[in-house]
């Protein structure tokens, strides 16, 4: 592959205020230029913004003013492991997989030899090709994020946001997890953006750190004096 | 076991019987498709306040002399997509948005009711279901619009899987999740229609989920699990009608207990 420029940017936050009642802002007046191949660490407290803001970059919330623009072709999200999904619901790890190549093929066409290779091709990216066949209720939680992170990579995601992908989930299955993202975004050169309380991990895995407390502060590098403005 | 075949044989004498049979089975076999996505969305209720929208269709159907099956179509499908603005609205909660439905329709169906005191007989049939209530029409009616339902839940079929996966998934990824979900509630409103002459009004919810639930319990992939709702359903209306003949009793109450003895059943053995 070739290495990602990381001068352009992937997403770009202007002056951008969000609130969900009037008069009581989330987010004032943020900006913030996340570039192609960061791995960036989004951290703050409790009710600082930080699911809110990725929401707003995923387009599932409109900003009350400034603008956001993401360049990325193709943007995929995994969820935190409890929240949204169904555990019981009746479909396979290749199904759910399978549903990254949805999007790119548009109304009434099927899945062709291709996008069964590209599904193939994720599967073996995060080592769950034997699982395929495997009802996606009747997997440990670290399996079951990978397999999203496979749904994302069948989506050809040039940029993937992690809400608290690993909350309850053991932790030698968290260690397995972080270092899949680690080969993710050094090998395969995807974005990552990631939501987490965990400090000791974000410091350890992410090149670039944002503290979301109302509004961003940034930080480039793994060492940072993280400091709540409360 | 002689007896019920003979019945069985003799059942295909009838005109009736074989158009409640074709209308069952065209029912059958889309139900248990709009019931799985249903289900899966926890919005199952949808069906039970759309089978009372229906009535107050029916009503006015009866009440201006027009086919009763078209005006149920016609109050369900545009009920339906308000039922759904209004819960993505956020102003009103989901269930709320379906108590609001559900009342005022069985409201306005009571007043229509009262003002015409002719079709109390016919009335009772939609709302129990009856066999002799499925004209040539009718048949014409559900072949052409099942079939309608069935061909767009296929060429739709991806999304509506990623959509009722995982929702915000599906938007990010680039899924209209709105038109998608507007159609399918479409889609549902006119299936939960077309089942009234069979199953009739109050039990329409039942055929629609329980085939479905069912089939849930043996744990299999998103397709094989529709197409075992789709057996039991097809069972359950064949037996349904056929006993419901025998016995002279109403054939939507039939199927439905039918429906939940196999429930039972499988509760019983996959526990």
């Amino acid at each position: 592959m070739t290495y990602p420029d990381h001068s352009k940017n992937i997403v770009e936050i202007k002056n951008m205020s969000f609130s969900y009642f009037k008069d009581y802002p989330v987010l004032k007046d943020i900006s913030l230029n996340i570039h192609y191949g960061d791995y960036l660490g989004i951290i703050g407290p409790n009710g600082g913004g930080k699911s809110t803001l990725i929401k707003l970059i995923l387009g599932l919330l409109k900003p009350n003013s400034g603008s956001i623009k993401v360049t990325a072709s193709s943007v995929g999200y995994v969820a935190q492991k409890t929240n949204d999904i169904d555990a019981r619901f009746p479909v396979t790890v290749y199904d759910v997989v399978s549903m990254g190549r949805f999007p790119q093929k548009g109304l009434f066409k099927g899945l062709n030899k291709t996008d069964r290779e590209i599904i193939d091709k994720a599967l073996a990216q995060v080592k769950m090709t034997n699982f395929k066949d495997r009802l996606i209720g009747n997997l440990s939680g670290g399996q079951e994020q990978k397999v999203y992170i496979a749904r994302a990579l069948a989506q050809e995601s040039q940029i993937i946001f992690l809400d608290e992908p690993t909350s309850g989930v053991d932790e030698a299955s968290r260690h397995d997890f972080y270092g899949l993202l680690k080969k993710l975004n050094q090998d395969l050169g995807i974005t990552l953006v990631l939501i987490s309380h965990d400090i000791d991990m974000i410091t350890r895995e992410v090149t670039e750190v944002a503290v979301v407390d109302g509004g961003i502060t940034y930080y480039n590098g793994k060492s940072i004096p993280v400091r709540f403005h409360h | 076991m002689g007896a019920l075949l003979i019945t069985m044989v003799n059942l295909f004498q009838y005109d009736f019987i074989i158009r409640g049979l074709v209308a069952g089975l065209i029912i059958a076999i889309i139900a248990p498709v709009i019931g799985i996505f249903l289900v899966l969305k926890r919005y199952s209720l949808i069906a039970d306040t759309l089978s009372h929208v229906s009535l107050a269709g029916i009503a006015i159907g009866l009440l201006l002399g027009i086919n009763p099956l078209f005006t149920a179509i016609a109050a369900t499908t545009v009920s339906s997509v308000i039922i759904d603005k209004l819960r993505l609205s956020r102003k009103v909660y989901g269930e709320s948005a379906l108590a609001l439905f559900l009342a005022g329709s069985l409201a306005l169906a009571v007043v229509l009711i009262s003002i015409s005191h002719g079709f109390n007989s016919t009335l009772f049939n939609y709302l129990f279901g009856s066999i002799a209530t499925v004209t040539s029409n009718d048949i014409i009616t559900i072949s052409l619009m099942g079939f309608i339902v069935l061909i767009s839940i296929i060429l739709l079929y991806k999304e509506l899987l990623y959509t009722t996966f995982d929702e915000i998934s599906a938007q990010v990824g680039g899924i209209n999740v709105k038109l998608i979900d507007t159609i399918f509630i479409i889609l549902s409103a006119i299936t939960i229609s077309l089942a009234i002459p069979t199953v009739g009004i109050l039990l329409i919810s039942a055929l629609i989920v329980i085939p479905v639930i069912t089939a849930l319990q043996f744990r299999k992939s998103f397709l094989p699990s529709i197409f075992i709702a789709q057996a039991l359903s097809i069972f359950s209306v064949v037996i349904g009608v056929v006993v419901s003949f025998y016995f002279n009793i109403a054939p939507g109450g039939t199927i439905v207990l039918i429906s939940l003895l196999i429930f039972a059943i499988v509760q019983f053995l996959t526990s």
